[in-house]
């Protein structure tokens, strides 16, 4: 099992100028980054990568000016929706402000909030069970792709899963903490 | 907590899908392509000396084209390059 460290404790490592803390900071944000662009305003993969590219780099010129490092979350969520709105409206061939933001962003990023503390409380599971729930889940992957990998019979990755998730369960009880208000 | 039964946790899990790891890592290379390394491969590609010159004493290369020793930006040119 891992300890996660804060987003405060890893800004801090990025503003003291540590590259796999970055790293670590783009790890830990690039699923969420993406959920908005994708689900949120619906954008292609190709403007979803450039939206991508230009969040992280912005966020990387601009980190030193963040005010509070505990709020890295809400800022790149920020960010994106700006970037993703920019994009849709260049597409659109409108002045920039005469086209709203898609219904429902506000839902989704709520949602993607609470996915995105869940996916830091994988964190405190073992690793194997990490890696089955992250294929399985996230990257969805088939039983015999999973087995294949992971190198375990494709008959026990369904009970595998199971019981990962019941140790998710175990986890967030644990840390007695509503997914909406962790984090940081 | 008991909201959380595990049909709930599944839908979240899926929410987060991964992007694709090529975006990843160009983000994550940020700080190193701040330092030059866009510009020292470009150069090595087009510019047949300097790549043999990395080749044969990269972070010497390095330094003689005004970067500054810095071992991981050695290391990442190393993998753009395949050296």
């Amino acid at each position: 099992m891992q300890v996660l460290e804060t987003d405060a404790q890893l800004v801090a490592r990025c503003r003291a100028g540590d590259d796999d803390a970055w790293r670590e900071l783009v790890e830990r944000f690039s699923r969420y980054v993406y959920a908005i662009a994708v689900q949120a305003f619906g954008l292609s993969q190709a403007d979803a990568e450039d939206v991508f590219q230009e969040v992280f780099a912005r966020a990387y010129e601009n980190l030193p000016k963040l005010r509070d490092d505990s709020a890295i979350r809400p800022w790149l969520a920020q960010l994106t929706r700006r970037l993703c709105l920019d994009t849709l409206r260049a597409g659109a061939r409108v002045q920039v402000g005469d086209l709203p933001e898609p219904s429902g962003v506000d839902e989704t990023i709520s949602s993607l909030d609470e996915a995105l503390a869940l996916h830091e409380a994988l964190a405190g599971l073992p690793e194997n069970c990490r890696e089955i729930l992250d294929r399985f889940f996230a990257r969805d992957e088939s039983y015999r792709r999973i087995a294949e990998a992971l190198d375990i019979p494709a008959g026990t990755i369904a009970s595998r899963i199971s019981r990962c998730l019941v140790k998710l369960r175990s986890e967030l009880e644990g840390r007695n903490t509503p997914l909406a208000e962790s984090g940081g | 907590m008991n909201e959380y039964n595990e049909e709930t946790l599944a839908n979240l899990l899926r929410t987060l899908p991964a992007p694709p790891e090529a975006w990843v890592k160009a983000a994550q290379e940020i700080p190193l392509a701040r330092r030059g390394l866009d510009d020292i491969v470009e150069r090595a590609r087009a510019d047949q000396a300097f790549r043999e010159a990395l080749i044969a004493d990269l972070e010497q290369a390095l330094e003689g084209a005004g970067f500054e020793s810095d071992p991981a930006l050695a290391d990442a040119v190393r993998e753009r390059l395949s050296l």
